[in-house]
């Protein structure tokens, strides 16, 4: 009896042990010291900036590494009431279109200006996914300075991408439509033979960083996805992943992912450029906006242009800067090693990861070793410039960068890990889980001639438990790792706004000293700045009233304003009169259908204010400044339409009296 | 036998004095003082510096920090010592270079009594305007502490709310520090020679 019961017994235990077996899954150990290496003790500063892309949240954000601590949100294309970008008089050009005022913005990539193919910190590029458009930003006041729209583009997905010393920023289209100066209004079924791919090359003017269309190639109609440039020996070359070469236009999720192979599209620039030069473009009428904000007026002007000059890459097959090159499957990274010899092509829906060979492709040009072509574009044989395919590496490959030793790190979407593998070898030496699903990663300049290795963040795009819930709609997460080993060591976890798309980093003491502190007001040129309380004034032109106000600690001049009325177009143009380091004023107006203005020292920002109301209408400085910011107010009187109540203003003994 | 008495100066002396009046020219443009200020919020410091014909440093920040207690604005202009000052240092040098030349005992006595008198004229001034400047708060200040004042010391440390002001010799004002104790060192060297 008791031999039963003690076999039975240990069957029960034997059936619960294994009810809960589980298979192992995806364990990551965080290394010991892992605390230590990102803790960036109180007063110290972090090693390294990340800009990293705000997604649909249309700016950039700035992240210190390795403590993974937000420093600051930049406007870009999205308005941003708390600094008053997009509403401020001189910052609304910035988001101007040939569509209009457009006040949101998809940004997905960035790069940083490189010299020698090097990151030399002077700008950022960023691009606009929607409404297509390529943003510069000055990195020594961590501002937008200028936008530039792109025509004859649906979209602007594959950008913005440089050339080695920022000759170019290379804009393609994510989505092929007909081009500005074809019907648009024809059956969206003809997509395979009335719309078509443009490829923009944007010059960039070394002394200032201003953007202007050099040309564009106008290519048959796939989806562009990424691209970048070539490097030492394949310089002058610039290469780009395309997708739906099925030419599909619908359903694409199926369409597009029939072939086994698409393409990458290799492109010689510098011979296009000679070619645009040349004259063997043409013309294109259409309509772009060129947005600027100049420093020294602290406004910005939008401009309409109308020409672009387009090289049909068809009609110049024989001049043969423009290759296709089959790579599986739906590639989305096209990504160039240091050495410029290799470039990954991460196909999307792959099991492997094709490594091709520069000194390869040129032979194959060479030889003109063609496997047929696409659209009469010449596509050369997979298996002559292929150098080797890494085997098994992973599922959904997305992404590739490299460290300064030969080694390249692959974001996986759908296994949900980053691996590294060595370029030469195709050797996979080891794999990291990553929380969950990255989508793109960033090493230290690790998409330049020159790594600088040590971090790696991988930017996730499922974020699920990984921090506290903040109901249904979460942060994005980002992980740390330390790459300076052998096998990656994760460090930290952080969450993100918006959605990291791509992001650049560099280190902090390549750009930290270059900072701006303050705008020096003997240079603010801007058309309605007041250099002095004495230079303060209101002036009515019709119904139009100008108000010029200076703001110092701790109060503002003038401070009482009347003779204003209903029916009034009123601008406050305020100087910050200050010139030390971190004093920025804000200004509001109660009842404003706008939001605040920010204003740094020796800044000049214009608030429009339409009154709703007759009459004692507040205003007030809003960011805290002084011991006595709370005295820091004012009152203007709004009296009926078509009053007669004199303008009067001043503030203290200068003040309308009663 | 060595009747007439000696008139003239030691080589040495004539040397030195040359060489002090020579680098005397050069606080007509160092900074000859300082004030250092620093306070919690301030982590770069702020500095205003005292010239021989103007201020230098951040005078502007200063002056915009100090309007909360009722302290005057500084300015430049207000200042008649900075129409005199760079003539009486230019004098001060051509003195030390006419000493060598002149070579007369006398003549260097009265340098030195020029110099002493200089530097006790300019430290009074000095302290006077710093007074003022510290007592002569305008009554209408937002932040009024009963009783404080906020003379800046003449050289050394204090406290003053959340500022602590050192007050210590510029550049020039040690060139001047080390003429006047080279001087010093001469006279005795001169007296003693006498014996």
């Amino acid at each position: 009896m008791t031999r039963v019961k003690l076999i039975g017994l240990t069957a029960c235990a034997a059936l619960l042990a294994l009810s809960s077996c589980k298979p192992k899954g995806a364990q990551s150990a965080v290394t010991g010291d892992a605390a230590q290496r990102v803790y960036v003790a109180p007063g110290q500063y972090d090693e390294v900036y990340s800009f990293t892309s705000g997604g649909f949240s249309g700016q950039v954000s700035v992240y210190g590494i390795p403590s993974g601590r937000m420093l600051k949100v930049l406007p870009v294309f999205s308005q941003d009431p708390e600094s008053g970008y997009g509403y401020s008089e001189e910052t609304k050009p910035m988001l101007m279109t040939s569509h209009g005022f457009v006040p949101w913005g998809d940004q997905h990539h960035l790069a940083i200006s490189q010299t020698n193919g090097e990151n030399d910190g002077r700008w950022l590029f960023a691009n606009e996914n929607n409404t297509p458009r390529v943003a510069r930003l000055d990195l020594t006041t961590f501002t937008t300075s200028e936008i530039i729209e792109i025509p004859n583009s649906a979209g602007n997905h594959s950008s913005p991408f440089i050339t080695e010393n920022t000759e170019y920023v290379v804009a393609g289209t994510r989505f092929s439509v007909p081009f500005d100066d074809e019907n648009g209004d024809i059956p969206i079924a003809d997509y395979a033979d009335k719309f078509s791919g443009a490829i923009s090359f944007i010059k960039v003017n070394p002394e200032n960083g201003r953007m202007n269309i050099d040309f564009q190639l106008k290519t048959p109609p796939v989806n562009y996805d990424l691209s970048h440039t070539g490097k030492g020996p394949s310089s002058g070359w610039f290469f780009f992943s395309t997708y739906n070469t099925e030419k599909a236009h619908t359903l694409l999720e199926v369409n597009a992912s029939q072939r086994d192979k698409d393409f990458i599209l290799a492109v010689n620039w510098k011979k296009a450029a000679e070619l645009a030069k040349a004259g063997k473009g043409r013309t294109v009428k259409t309509k772009y906006a060129h947005n600027v904000y100049d420093e020294g007026t602290h406004t910005a002007t939008s401009e309409l242009l109308t020409d672009v000059t387009v090289l049909d890459v068809k009609d110049l097959i024989d001049e043969g800067f423009a290759y296709y090159i089959p790579c599986p499957k739906s590639p989305h990274g096209t990504d160039v090693d240091p050495t410029g010899e290799y470039f990954v092509g991460s196909g999307k829906l792959a099991s492997l990861l094709p490594v091709f060979s520069f000194s390869k492709m040129m032979k194959a040009i060479e030889d003109k070793n063609y496997e047929g072509d696409f659209d009469g574009i010449p596509v050369l044989k997979y298996d002559a410039v292929l150098h080797g395919e890494v085997q098994k590496p992973g599922l959904g490959p997305l992404h590739t960068e490299f460290d300064n030793e030969g080694n390249a790190y692959t974001s996986f979407f759908v296994s949900s890990e980053v691996v590294k593998w060595n370029v030469k070898s195709l050797e996979v030496i080891d794999r990291q889980p990553t929380f969950y699903s990255t989508g793109h990663l960033t090493v230290v300049g690790g998409d330049t001639a020159k790594p600088y290795g040590k971090y790696l963040v991988a930017w996730n795009k499922i974020t699920k438990d990984r921090y506290l819930p903040t109901g249904p709609e979460l942060a994005q997460s980002a992980q740390l790792f330390d790459i300076s080993g052998t096998k990656m060591e994760l460090l930290l976890d952080f969450p993100t706004i918006g959605e990291p798309h791509y992001a650049q980093m560099i280190p902090a003491d390549k750009i930290k000293d270059n900072q701006k502190r303050i705008y020096d007001i003997n240079e603010n040129n801007h058309k309605y700045v007041s250099k002095s309380e004495d230079a303060t004034k209101v002036e009515r032109n019709g119904n139009r009233v100008d108000i010029y106000m200076t703001l110092i600690r701790s109060h503002i001049t003038p401070d009482n304003i009347e003779g204003i009325r209903m029916g009034d177009e009123v601008y406050f143009h305020v100087t910050n009169l200050e010139q030390d380091w971190d004093l920025p004023h804000g200004f509001a107006v109660m009842g404003n259908n706008n939001a605040e203005i920010l204003i740094l020292p020796g800044e000049t920002k214009t608030l429009k204010w339409n009154p709703t109301r007759t009459g004692i209408i507040p205003f007030y400085c809003t960011d805290f400044c002084s011991a006595l910011h709370q005295e820091m107010q004012g009152y203007v009187r709004v009296s009926p339409a078509g009053s007669s109540t004199p303008i009067r203003f001043g503030t203290g003994d200068k003040a309308p009296a009663n | 036998m060595n009747t007439a008495k000696n008139t003239s100066l030691k080589t040495l002396t004539r040397i030195l004095s040359a060489i002090a009046g020579l680098a005397m020219f050069s606080t007509l443009v160092l900074p000859i003082w300082k004030i250092e200020l620093t306070a919690p919020q301030y982590p770069e410091g702020l500095e205003m510096y005292i010239y021989a014909s103007k201020l230098g440093g951040e005078v502007d920040i200063i002056n915009g920090l100090n309007h909360y207690i009722g302290m005057h604005t500084i300015h430049e202009e207000d200042f008649a010592e900075f129409a005199v000052l760079p003539y009486v240092l230019g004098l001060l040098a051509v003195f030390g270079l006419l000493t060598a030349l002149v070579n007369r005992k006398w003549f260097f006595y009265l340098w030195c009594a020029f110099f002493v008198a200089f530097v006790v004229a300019l430290g009074l001034d000095f302290y006077f305007w710093l007074y003022n400047y510290g007592h002569n708060l305008d009554p209408t200040a937002p932040i009024q502490v009963p009783g404080m004042t906020y003379q800046p010391p003449l050289i050394g440390f204090k406290q003053l709310l959340n500022f602590g002001a050192f007050s210590i010799p510029a550049s020039g004002g040690w060139v001047m520090a080390a003429v006047g104790t080279v001087m010093a060192v001469l006279v005795g060297y001169e007296i003693k020679s006498k014996k």
